[in-house]
């Protein structure tokens, strides 16, 4: 199957066998390896990426099923140099230890701040995040985050992800 | 996974011929494909059904509310029309699973699939809903078979869901805490006609709630289900819980539903 889908910004074709799943392709075909496997049974949320706006778990979606889709993943987020204000947000409030959950963590602070935006209470932010694990930080200071690069994101020109919901 | 070869019809008729031989439909995936990536189902053609414009649809006609099969739960969820019709169904899909899986999971494909601790049937049997499909119709007591079970035939379609708009419902759910679906879920709906309850995840498959409602029509209070807990020859007990604790549990998710809709 050949499917064309926009990957931060630029159109991609991919002539993949049809059980190819996005995780998969992002990291091995287009060495974005920022969008990490975790638990590879739609649990966990180490795999986060924007689908037209809205968050979803990479390792659960076929990149046949896609076409026409617009992908946002952790580095199209920001760089190194211009980190997104929900990345700041994480840095500030030492949002991580080993890392490894982060850029799903980030990806759903961002859909959160989206659909909630700045004013987002922490209830809402901690039923939001039901579908990300992290086994170091013990979440207080990753909720911290999110409420506060929500805020950020709401005062910063261009944090704003293409095909979203608002 | 097992390779497969996917088809994206772009209507139901191109849906039906793409469906030949060894075949299941694609919705959400977020049950079928954790399926095939641990190799408990495999299938020689995959049908996605996500190039069908208006299988997603959600509209009001008359008494009922009706729900197109490819309807995300965050769809459901945040319709205006679902909250305003019937608030219990749209809070019921916002407590499925996570964010990402209610931005991908369907209706349809929860039904197909009738998990016995999924949330949609119970709303099914409560607001005495009808399956349309490819084939015809089915009445939600029908339509449900048993665990896993449904009436669908090989390569029947779920084209909408509609349900009877009540005067007031509400769906109350005890969550196992790590999996988010129910260990008890218990949807009570007040009709002009009736007070229906069903319950899912206690037993093998969602069910009424006879007793419940006999004693909710007499008065429709938190005492009148009291010490109320649910009895049915089909109580689930596994790791997570035993059969006498979801009974039990059945019977708090019970009165937390009625005393909420007082
Ligand atoms: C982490 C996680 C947590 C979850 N938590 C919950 C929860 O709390 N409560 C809950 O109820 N569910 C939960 N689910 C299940 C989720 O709601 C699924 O999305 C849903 O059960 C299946 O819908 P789907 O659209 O993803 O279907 P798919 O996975 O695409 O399909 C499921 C089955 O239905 C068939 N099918 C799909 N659409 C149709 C159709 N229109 N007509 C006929 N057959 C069809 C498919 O062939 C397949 O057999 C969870 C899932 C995950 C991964
Ligand atoms: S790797 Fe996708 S949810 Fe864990
Ligand atoms: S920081 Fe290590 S898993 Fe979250």
């Amino acid at each position: 199957m050949v499917a064309s889908l926009k990957i931060n910004g630029a159109l991609h074709t991919a002539s993949v066998p049809d059980e190819t799943l996005l995780v998969d392709w992002l990291r091995d075909d287009l060495g974005l390896t920022g969008t990490h496997i975790g638990c590879d049974t739609s649990q966990c949320g180490a795999c986060n990426v924007l689908v037209n706006g809205a968050s979803a778990k990479a390792c659960t979606l076929l990149v046949a099923t896609l076409d026409g889709a617009e992908i946002t993943t952790i580095e199209g987020l920001g760089t190194a140099d211009a980190l997104h204000p929900m990345q700041k947000a994480f840095r500030t409030h030492h949002a991580l230890q080993c890392g490894f959950c982060t850029p799903g963590m980030v990806i759903a602070g961002v859909a959160i701040a989206q659909t909630h935006g700045a004013d987002v209470s922490v209830d809402t932010i901690r039923h939001e995040l039901e579908g990300n694990l992290c086994r170091c930080t013990g979440y207080q200071n990753i909720v911290a985050a999110i409420a506060a690069g929500a805020k950020d994101m709401a005062g910063s020109e261009g944090a704003r992800i293409a095909g979203s919901a608002q | 996974m097992t390779p497969f070869s996917l088809k994206r019809p772009t209507s139901l008729s191109e849906a039906s011929s793409a469906f030949a031989g060894d075949a299941a439909w694609l919705a959400g995936g977020h049950t079928l494909i954790p399926a095939m990536k641990s190799r408990l189902r495999s299938v020689e053609t995959l049908v996605d059904l996500s190039a069908i414009p208006d299988l997603d649809s959600i509209s009001r006609d008359d008494d009922r509310l009706v729900v197109g099969a490819m309807a995300r739960h965050a769809a459901v969820a945040a319709s205006p029309l679902v909250k305003a019709a019937i608030p219990g169904l749209a809070g019921l899909a916002s407590l499925i699973g996570d964010p990402q899986v209610r931005n991908r999971g369907t209706i349809g494909g929860s039904i197909a699939n009738n998990d016995p601790a999924a949330d949609y049937p119970a709303a099914l049997l409560a607001l005495d809903a009808i399956v349309a499909t490819t084939h015809g119709t089915h009445a939600a007591e029908d339509f449900f078979q048993g665990m896993f079970t449904t009436a669908l035939d090989e390569g029947e379609l779920i084209t909408s869901v509609s349900f009877r708009v009540p005067r007031a419902s509400t769906y109350a759910k005890h969550r196992h805490p790590a999996s988010r679906y129910a260990l008890a879920g218990v949807y009570v709906a007040r009709f002009e006609d009736g007070v229906r309850v069903a319950v899912t995840g206690a037993t093998t498959a969602a069910a009424r709630w006879p007793a419940a409602e006999a004693v909710l029509n007499a008065a429709f209070a938190p005492a009148s289900v009291g010490m109320l807990s649910f009895e049915s020859e089909n109580l689930a007990t596994d790791i997570h819980a035993g059969a006498d604790f979801r009974a039990h549990l059945a019977g708090v998710m019970l009165r937390e539903a009625v005393t909420s809709l007082l």
